[in-house]
């Protein structure tokens, strides 16, 4: 096993803490099984709920008959979507994506139609979970059965059903927003389009143009953990949720808004999440469990089953995408032509504006035209996974300019350093970059060791491809109290997927000369601290870790002030140097942050201090993979020989949570190219709704995955800090397919590139005689 | 379906005593019966490895275990991995390398790996991934998992 | 389980029947733990009797048994790619025959070791070949009442080898997009008689009598196995689902072959 390059960094001789491995603060609970998940609740009284699914992917409710279901013994409460509330229709922020509480509503509980198979439509609490599964097969629901739209390019035609009746195209100027309604009424959601110069003339300037079509199928997020709720409406109308999520309060806001009640009223206490990847922002339990709650009168868990996680919750978009960018012989990109139609499932809202905006984002072309679509389809409705919309896009693009740098005679890091993007180039959407590493990133390919190595043998290729994400700003809040011992707890809003508790920590620490085991983090519920967004859009160390870092610097002027009373002199008089208090009148006088944090109670009471984060310069990474694979040409099977993630992480607070980040979205890209995917059958039927035949890679799949850290600081950050959870999955597929081509002789340009497919392919370029 | 089963069996070194329902399986029974939530459940249909316990020697899915199978067995949940001496090297080894995200997994893949040192302190990086392709983990890509048993493989054997 | 006919089941490892009566696959009354039967549990193996395999056994004890190890490798390499660890620490082939998945990855290897079924029932006992055992995806010749108690492995003869493989797109847990056991019976390098099943590829395991007879007699060499498999290809009658299709099926049903029958001859050539 190759190991991972210990880097001489730059954080070393910066800092105390950031850029040190310390172990993190909530490890033992999790190898010693402590900890506690959503599925472990347990409380008094409390029932066990299953729902009812819809087995078909298109159909109208004639009618629910739940007398059998209540009739069981045992059974307590059943709900259907006549027990929720009917509720504005109006958009809320889910960060990565756009919510609207009547559409979450009607996803959670479906009243008119159900649009997939797997659509909740009703849900019993009983006295055991085996009861209320007898119960939910109980209910009877009549169905009219209407045809089903299951793919991106049928459901944009003229002719094809509606899912929804009313829906009607928008016009979208920008991402995030609603735009403006043209009033035809189809599948298509929204246009969105991007353009920069003039593409007619770039393209006619161009010596060699590479056109090609890609689709993609929608892939799970593939959490462990599956979702789980439980919920106590209390009789005083206090309602209270324990829950894994991504986001307490978001999950707090659209459970308040779904159910028509007051935040206020209601609690959510975040419990350790078993993984989310972007799957676990939406709620989809929560008000349902709520409900049941409120009706039995008792506390109400449910937990989903791998089926229904599969087959109920959001995985990403499928897509359709044709891609076509032009170069001159010197290498230099003169125009790209960029279209995308990605699936939304059955609701709008898919992460085809990502897509759009980031695909082409590693190179400076002057003439471009994007136009994104947003297609509902009979599917799961879409969520966010991983740098939501981008890995699609750059799989197109990557491996278009793959072949294009081939056609062009020139070396694909070459080509991709001779267009890459720097400060100041412009964004498609006309923005310019900050300070971005897209040219240290490729820098650091060509002087790898891996990039460097001649790989031999037959049927073996290397590829490698770009990534870019844009990561998330967002707001959170810290509360730091100084203990007596002059050690501290850390509360904030984020809850904890990978190591985000230990990352924040450091950063107070650093601040305040402490230890990182002198800060003891914890994740705190809706009540407990201010209000924090979502674990995700790789934010939780950058805009968390502001938080904290603003929060310790008020600390740091408390103890200052604490300090200057006992010295008869001013704050500003004094300086805090390696932890400690130093007054410049006076050199002689010195207080350890220990000391004065043993005398606060005499110095003016307890040390304490919140903060809130509102980043306005959010740091964006490029990252890159680089792979070698070999081909079984008999069998069109592809083994990963090896594999290196690049990324530029402005700095790394503990470089072993973002080696993982890196590793963990790499392996998912891997699984993304190789073998993972919804396979449909024609009524809609996901065929393969279990772990045996939704094929993520096991440990027998993969070689070691190998990690360069990139430095380029963010300057929106007080340590250079910029966010590292998903950029790491944006270049696998396209790398993969790279390394196919060179290993073989041919262009992959569906997703996922199975074992059949690549037979096919190769069957394909045998027929043609190559 | 109300009758019940009365199950005698050894949890973690301690004899224990539990009522379950013939259809309860042993994952069931350990975490709703006896309040050992360390073992998680990711699938229910063995293709995830998050519910791995020890079942006389031997690593099993306890979701495809019956609760009434377990009757005069000696059962092993990461509940017991630890000692009051300290961590299990596995579970120091874990901290130490990183080997987690999420840790929904964690204790399937420490229970699992545990199981091979026994056997195979000197275990090499093909026998460690094989060994754990039945436990799924989608977090860390797997790397520092395996780096992280083959650390603890060198302390069990004391090269280390 | 006489008394409840259809409506009883078998529990052995358990690693199947409780995923199925979960996905409501089948209903069922009782569910009868065998692993108690001594009979069920028997592992006896000598290069004069062959090998009586209790149906109980779970995998992991038969690649963990030496004699075993040695006598029939073929039957190792199917013991030790069902499911991971976890569930060869369970799972048992008598299972795994009984099952009868047309993609079982047991089948083929039994068929291609001439075993043989022990059954015992309310009216007594007989023997069938394995090849005749399924009869249908999940389907079996087992009446109500009846149970697999055994199955039988003759001694392998001398200059003899098999080999079981498959075809999956990961490198564990995962079902066969197709698999091909096979063995040879070598004399001066001719093959002197050879067996070949394909799984994944037809309702039931698939005996492939004519492609193995296309080998009788020959030089075990390149060509022959070749013959072979595109003789076994003709034997494949797949359809095509989320795990393959019927031509990728049908093609690897060659490449299997040929792969299984080079193992198959190398091992009889004693290379192993």
């Amino acid at each position: 096993m190759t190991t991972t390059v210990e880097r001489p960094t730059e954080s070393q001789r910066r800092f105390k803490v950031i850029g040190t491995r310390p172990i993190r603060h909530d490890g033992l609970g999790k190898v010693t099984g402590a900890d506690r998940y959503g599925a472990d609740v347990q409380l008094p009284g409390m029932l066990h709920a299953k729902m009812l699914r819809s087995p078909h992917a298109h159909a109208r409710i004639k009618k629910i008959d739940t007398s059998k279901a209540e009739a069981l013994p045992g059974v307590k409460a059943v709900v259907t979507s006549r027990d929720l509330p009917i509720i504005d229709d109006k958009p809320i922020d889910l960060a990565e994506t756009l919510g609207n509480p009547r559409v979450l509503a009607e996803n959670a509980l479906a009243s008119s139609k159900v649009l997939y198979k797997g659509h909740a439509i009703a849900a019993v609490a009983a006295t055991s979970p085996h009861i209320a599964e007898e119960a939910a097969e109980l209910i009877e629901v009549e169905y009219e059965v209407l045809q089903p739209v299951l793919d991106v390019r049928e459901a944009m035609k003229k002719d094809a059903p509606l899912i929804h009746e009313k829906l009607t195209t928008h016009e979208v100027q920008r991402r995030f927003t609603r735009g403006d309604d043209t009033g035809v009424i189809s599948n298509v959601a929204s246009h969105l389009q991007f353009k920069q110069g003039d593409v007619a003339d770039g393209f006619s300037r161009a010596d060699v143009v590479v056109e090609r079509e890609f689709t993609t199928v929608p892939v799970h997020q593939g959490y462990i953990e599956p979702q789980a709720s439980t919920a106590q409406w209390a009789p005083d109308g206090h309602l209270t949720i324990w829950t894994s999520s991504q986001g307490s309060f978001g999950i707090r806001d659209q459970t308040a808004a779904i159910l028509g009640i007051p935040q206020s009223m209601v609690k959510v206490v975040p419990m350790e999440i078993g993984g989310g990847f972007g799957g676990k922002i939406g709620t989809y339990l929560d008000p349902v469990a709520a409900l049941l709650s409120k009706k039995a009168g008792l506390p109400v868990k449910i937990v989903m089953t791998r089926k229904e996680v599969f087959e109920g919750t959001g995985p990403t978009s499928g897509s359709y995408m044709r891609c076509k960018i032009g170069a001159r012989r010197d290498g230099t990109i003169t125009a790209a032509e960029f279209y995308l139609a990605y699936g939304a499932g059955a609701f709008p809202g898919s992460p085809v504006g990502a897509g759009a905006m980031y695909g082409l984002a590693p190179y400076k072309i002057d003439n471009v035209l994007i136009d994104a679509y947003d297609v509902v389809l009979n599917n799961p409705k879409v969520a966010a996974y991983r740098a939501p919309g981008t890995p699609q896009a750059a799989f197109a693009v990557e491996s278009t300019l793959d072949e294009l740098a081939e056609k062009l005679g020139i070396e694909p890091m070459e080509f991709r350093l001779t267009n890459a993007v720097r400060e100041g180039d412009r964004q498609v959407n006309g923005i310019p970059f900050g300070s971005v590493g897209c040219v240290e990133v490729e820098e650091a390919i060509k002087n790898h060791p891996h990039y460097r190595t001649p790989l031999n043998g037959a049927n073996r290729g290397r590829g490698v491809a770009m990534g870019f994400w844009g990561n998330g700003g967002m707001q959170s809040s810290a509360t730091i109290n100084v203990n007596t011992d002059g050690t501290i707890s850390l509360i904030t809003g984020s809850v904890d997927i990978g190591g985000t508790r230990v990352a924040v920590a450091m950063q107070a620490a650093e601040v305040l000369g402490l230890a990182a085991e002198d800060v003891v983090p914890t994740v705190g519920d809706t009540n407990a601290v201010g209000w924090t967004g979502i674990t995700g859009g790789s934010r939780t160390a950058f805009s968390t870790g502001i938080a904290a870092i603003t929060a310790a610097e008020q600390i740091k002027r408390t103890m200052a002030e604490r300090a200057a009373l006992k010295w008869e002199t001013q704050p500003e008089d004094i300086e805090f140097e390696d932890g400690v208090f130093v007054s410049k009148m006076n050199r002689e006088d010195r207080l350890t942050f220990k000391e004065i944090a043993a005398s606060m109670m005499a110095t003016g009471g307890p040390i304490t201090a919140s903060a809130s984060s509102n980043p306005r310069q959010v740091g964006v990474s490029f990252a890159a993979t680089l792979v070698d694979v070999e081909v079984d040409r008999e069998t069109g099977k592809v083994q990963i020989l090896r594999a290196t993630a690049f990324q530029d992480v402005g700095m790394a607070v503990h470089p072993s949570y973002v080696e993982g980040q890196m590793q963990g979205g790499t392996v998912q890209g891997i699984g993304w190219a190789l073998n993972e995917e919804y396979f449909f059958t024609d009524d809609g039927t996901m065929a393969n709704s279990s772990f045996l035949d939704y094929r993520m890679p096991t440990s027998l799949d993969l070689p070691a995955i190998d990690t360069e850290i990139i430095e380029v600081p963010n300057p929106g950050h007080p340590f250079g800090v910029r966010g590292v959870g998903e950029v790491s999955i944006v270049a696998p597929m396209a790398a993969v397919a790279n390394a196919i081509h060179d290993a073989v002789g041919i262009r992959m340009t569906s997703l996922p590139m199975s074992p059949g497919e690549v037979l096919k392919a190769l069957d394909e370029q045998q027929r043609a005689g190559k | 379906m109300s009758l019940k089963i009365h199950v005698r069996t050894t949890v973690n070194g301690e004899e224990t005593e539990f009522l379950c329902e013939g259809r309860q399986s042993l994952l069931e029974a350990l975490r709703d019966i006896l309040g050992l939530t360390g073992t998680k459940e990711g699938c229910n249909d063995g293709n995830c490895g998050a519910c791995t316990i020890n079942l006389d020697g031997r690593i099993v899915d306890s979701c495809l275990v019956l609760a009434a199978e377990a009757e005069g067995k000696t059962i092993l949940t990461i509940e017991g991995v630890a000692s009051i001496d300290g961590l299990h090297p596995l579970q120091q080894s874990f901290l130490e390398q990183a080997a987690l995200q999420c840790g929904i997994c964690t204790p399937g893949f420490i229970v699992a790996a545990k199981a091979l040192l026994e056997q195979e302190p000197d275990a090499d990086e093909h026998r460690i991934r094989h060994w754990l392709a039945g436990n799924l983990c989608r977090c860390t890509g797997y790397d520092k998992i395996i780096r992280a048993v083959l650390d603890a493989g060198a302390v069990v054997r004391g090269a280390k | 389980m006489a008394e409840k006919g259809s409506r009883a089941k078998a529990l052995a490892g358990g690693t199947d029947v409780l995923v199925q009566l979960r996905a409501k696959r089948y209903l069922i009354d009782r569910l009868v733990d065998i692993k108690k039967i001594p009979e069920m549990n028997e592992l006896t193996c000598t290069e004069q009797a062959g090998l009586v395999l209790g149906a109980a056994v779970p995998c992991c004890l038969i690649y963990e048994n030496q004699d075993v190890s040695r006598l029939y490798p073929g039957l190792i390499d199917s013991a030790f790619l069902i499911g991971g660890i976890q569930i060869q620490g369970r799972a048992s082939i008598g299972g795994n025959l009984c099952n009868a998945a047309p993609s079982a990855d047991a089948i083929p290897t039994l068929i291609a070791l001439e075993a043989t079924c022990n059954i015992v029932g309310p009216k007594g006992k007989r023997t069938i070949a394995v090849e005749d055992f399924c009869t249908g995806p999940g389907q079996n010749v087992l009446k109500d009442g009846e149970l697999l108690v055994s199955i039988h492995l003759p001694p392998p003869k001398r200059n003899s080898g098999a080999h079981y493989l498959r075809f999956i797109p990961r490198n564990e847990m995962d079902i066969a997009v197709a698999g091909v056991g096979a063995s040879v019976v070598l004399s001066n390098g001719k093959i002197e008689s050879a067996r070949l099943a394909l799984a994944s590829v037809a309702p039931t395991p698939v005996f492939a009598t004519k492609a193995a007879a296309t080998l009788v007699g020959k030089e075990a060499n390149e060509e022959a196995v070749l013959e072979a498999a595109e003789e076994a290809k003709k034997a494949a009658k797949p359809i095509s689902d989320m795990r393959g299709t019927i031509e990728q099926r049908i093609h690897l049903v060659g490449v299997l072959t040929k792969r299984a029958l080079n193992k198959a001859i190398a091992r009889a050539k004693g290379a192993e």
